[in-house]
């Protein structure tokens, strides 16, 4: 993975930061409480959601235990169906084929379909760097773009930004990048969207070279599926001549009839649609319809190093729905660029420490970023037991251990007795602090009694070896907390 | 070694663990969810496919195959359009009724001609009434799949009932992976500024499906089963 965000601090320091914002905190609270309510009633929808979430959890485990066969098929079907595999270890590599195959095509600029594996290996820095302009076309990575800002969030990237914040950025920066917005734009939710599809519109209809990622790529078929809302993913994957879509090897699903059961559970768990608006899916090229060219890129950067450890694997099953982001007490509290990481919320804290290994104070940190209350795992439509891995990865650091870094085994040194602990008790002290993060994870209390320690698991297992851990209190913390701040926190 | 082979050999040192006897594909997962939620008559199907597809702000309409070309006329004459794409495939009769000039599906226009269009009117694959979609596979009678995402008005035509499907797994069975197909439930949206849903940025921003029923003795009702989710 191609590093932290620049001069990131460790978790604790950068949530410290957020929790103190309060704009942000008004503005996450809504969106992940409206979309936590909506998501439940879709998921009430379907009799049969238990037995949807057990098929996916096996198909993708299946692959995974398979993956090397299943590669090979995928290669062999697109390169069938008139497309061109490329592969690529690492993020540079990756950057490296995409820059060459958009230059091949003489041109310097192109349209890109919000895509998790192309921030994650920082494409669009590494166009720039060769005079190839990005546009992103999601109207949410239009924000995070034009407002030079970083996204906070898997699938709605600018939640942190209200509809006021969002009209500025529209009204200051569009005009640098393009058409500019209209004059006396308002902060409505329509006018802003208008602004957007005005703005995009004239570079889609010049485009000749569309980027993107893909939700899932068919084995048996070598078909790419693109699951969206806007139409902006149709606009790159039809007009251009040329495609080059980026996707990570764990993307695979063995069969076609395997698609029944994500095109079901992944709406219902990202957006709490029964449907997403619009789903693409295209095999190699088809005459007159569509780009002409079609190259896929297949990314490791860190996915055969995650696959090599048999407990952090299961992150690799994630089909990046967010729901797990919306239900965190922690992310709710902290937001998304706490993490450090394109990845944020609970699937970051196991999935961008596994990419990158823990070598930075961050990602060191990001195994604590988290209650245990396991409310990710609950709504996790492919069943990742995030907390499990959490606790595994919290060992790792302070304990030490064999893992794989770039195909290598090496055997990772525990961290010093007294970083750990004081990494352990920043995280338990930041928890405690932050009694809304405290609060959501005390009503599940029941529910995940199986996660609670009785020890402080990772590195504060030491320290808790011989002291006790602050008692829980008998009056509920929030309640505490209303009577000893008088609510004054603003965490309602 | 190329990167092809550096990441198989990855993959298949990282999967030392796995028995080289692993469950096979067939067996390693359960299909025991649901083909279809609920058990509802062909009538309630539609029903429901109409209901879901207006949730999503989708302009239904029903009528018979006789009344279908007047009905067509009439849209396009409420919208004031003043070009309509058809694809070279469509059954002739049904713009049969309008004035409306028409403009080819041509493989070398250009996305800007396409822009200047005003209503686009096609057929469709499959439409799935559990979660309101319809879906396009690009066959003579639907087109490219850019006709129907640069002009701002689309009409799609439902064959009723042989193109009903109730639910996903089921239109996973009828669609064919090879061609390109495009998922449409509802006009396009967006839920990106604070999570509340603008239809139309980018695809067209009125979306109407006319359910046309073969069916001499079907009914054209708007109510509302009871349980049909
Ligand atoms: S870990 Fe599970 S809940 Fe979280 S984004 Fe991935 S699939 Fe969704």
């Amino acid at each position: 993975m191609s590093g932290t965000f620049v001069g990131m601090p460790a978790f604790p320091a950068a949530a410290h930061e957020a929790v103190r914002d309060q704009t942000l905190r008004g503005n996450l609270r809504h969106a992940t409480h409206t979309i936590r309510a909506k998501r439940e009633k879709a998921v009430a929808e379907v009799a049969d959601w238990a037995q949807l979430r057990e098929a996916g959890r096996r198909i993708k485990d299946h692959t995974l235990r398979h993956l090397d066969r299943y590669l090979e098929q995928v290669e062999e079907a697109v390169t069938a169906a008139g497309g061109t595999v490329h592969w690529a270890v690492d993020a540079d590599e990756a950057n490296r084929i995409v820059t060459d195959l958009v230059k091949a095509t003489g041109e310097s600029e192109v349209v890109k379909v919000k895509s998790m594996a192309t921030q994650e290996i920082g494409l669009n820095e590494a166009l720039e760097a060769e005079g190839i302009r990005a546009y992103e076309t999601d109207l949410a990575e239009l924000i995070v773009q034009l407002g030079k800002d970083r996204p906070s969030h898997i699938l709605v990237p600018a939640i942190h930004r209200n509809r006021g914040e969002i009209r500025d950025i529209f009204a200051r920066e569009m005009r640098e990048w393009g058409r500019p917005a209209p004059d006396g734009l308002t902060d409505t939710p329509a006018e802003l969207a208008e602004a957007a599809r005005l703005h995009l519109r004239e570079k889609f209809l010049r485009a000749k070279v569309g980027v993107s990622g893909a939700n899932f790529m068919v084995a048996e078929t070598g078909t790419l599926v693109v699951v969206e809302s806007e139409g902006n993913g149709r606009m790159c994957l039809t007009l251009p001549e040329t495609l080059i879509s980026v996707v990570g090897i764990e993307k695979i699903v063995p069969t076609w009839r395997d698609l029944e059961v994500f095109l079901q559970t992944l709406p219902r768990s990202s957006t709490a649609e029964r449907m997403n608006p619009y789903t693409s899916t295209w095999t190699g090229t088809t005459d007159g319809d569509g780009p002409r060219t079609f190259h896929l890129v297949l990314l490791d950067n860190g996915r055969t190093d995650t696959l090599a450890d048999e407990v952090g694997r299961q992150a690799l099953r994630c089909i990046r729905c967010s729901a797990c982001l919306n239900v965190c007490p922690v992310y709710e509290r902290a937001g998304g660029h706490a993490y450090g990481s394109v990845y944020p919320g609970p699937i970051g804290a196991i999935l961008s420490p596994q990419l990158r290994g823990t070598a930075s104070e961050i990602d060191a940190s990001l195994p604590y970023a988290s209650s245990l209350c396991g409310a990710c795992y609950e709504v996790c439509p492919v069943a990742i037991d995030i907390p499990e891995v959490l606790v595994h990865l919290r060992e790792r650091v302070v304990e030490g251990g064999p893992v794989t870094r770039a195909g290598n085994k090496v055997v990772l040194k525990p961290a010093k007795g007294h970083a750990a602990e004081r990494a352990a008790m920043r995280a338990a002290r930041w928890a405690f602090a932050h009694p809304g993060a405290l609060r959501t994870g005390q009503r599940l209390a029941s529910r995940t009694r199986r996660f609670h320690p009785r020890t402080l698991p990772g590195p504060g297992r030491a320290w808790s070896g011989s002291r006790d851990l602050p008692p829980v209190p008998a009056e509920p913390f929030r309640d505490w907390w209303q009577r000893t701040h008088g609510g004054k926190d603003g965490a309602k | 070694m190329s990167s092809r082979e550096r990441i198989l050999g990855r993959v298949r040192r990282a999967l030392a663990d796995v028995p080289r006897d692993d469950t096979p594909y067939e067996e390693a997962v359960a299909r025991d969810y649901l083909r279809e939620h609920g058990q509802r008559s062909v009538e309630e199907t539609v029903e429901l496919l109409a209901e879901n597809l207006a949730d999503y702000r989708a302009i239904v309409h029903r009528c018979t195959p006789d009344a279908l070309p007047s009905l067509i006329a009439g849209l396009l004459a409420d919208r004031g359009a003043r070009s309509l794409l058809v694809p070279a495939g469509l059954d002739e009769r049904w713009p049969a009724a309008t004035e409306v000039p028409r403009v080819q599906d041509r493989a070398d226009s250009t996305a800007h001609e396409l822009d200047r269009v005003d209503s686009v009117l096609t057929a469709c694959a499959v439409a799935i009434a559990e979660t309101g979609t319809i879906v396009l596979d690009g066959g003579p009678d639907q087109g490219r799949r850019r006709i129907t995402l640069v002009p701002d008005h689309h009409i799609c035509v439902v064959r009723v009932p042989d193109q009903v499907v109730s639910s996903v797994p089921q239109a996973l069975e009828r669609l064919d992976p090879a061609r390109p197909l495009t998922w449409i439930s509802g006009p396009s949206a967006t839920s990106d500024i604070e999570l509340d849903r603008v239809e139309g940025v980018h695809g067209p921003r009125t979306l109407e499906v006319v359910l046309v029923d073969s069916r001499a003795s079907a009914e054209v009702s708007s109510s509302r089963p009871e349980g049909s989710r």
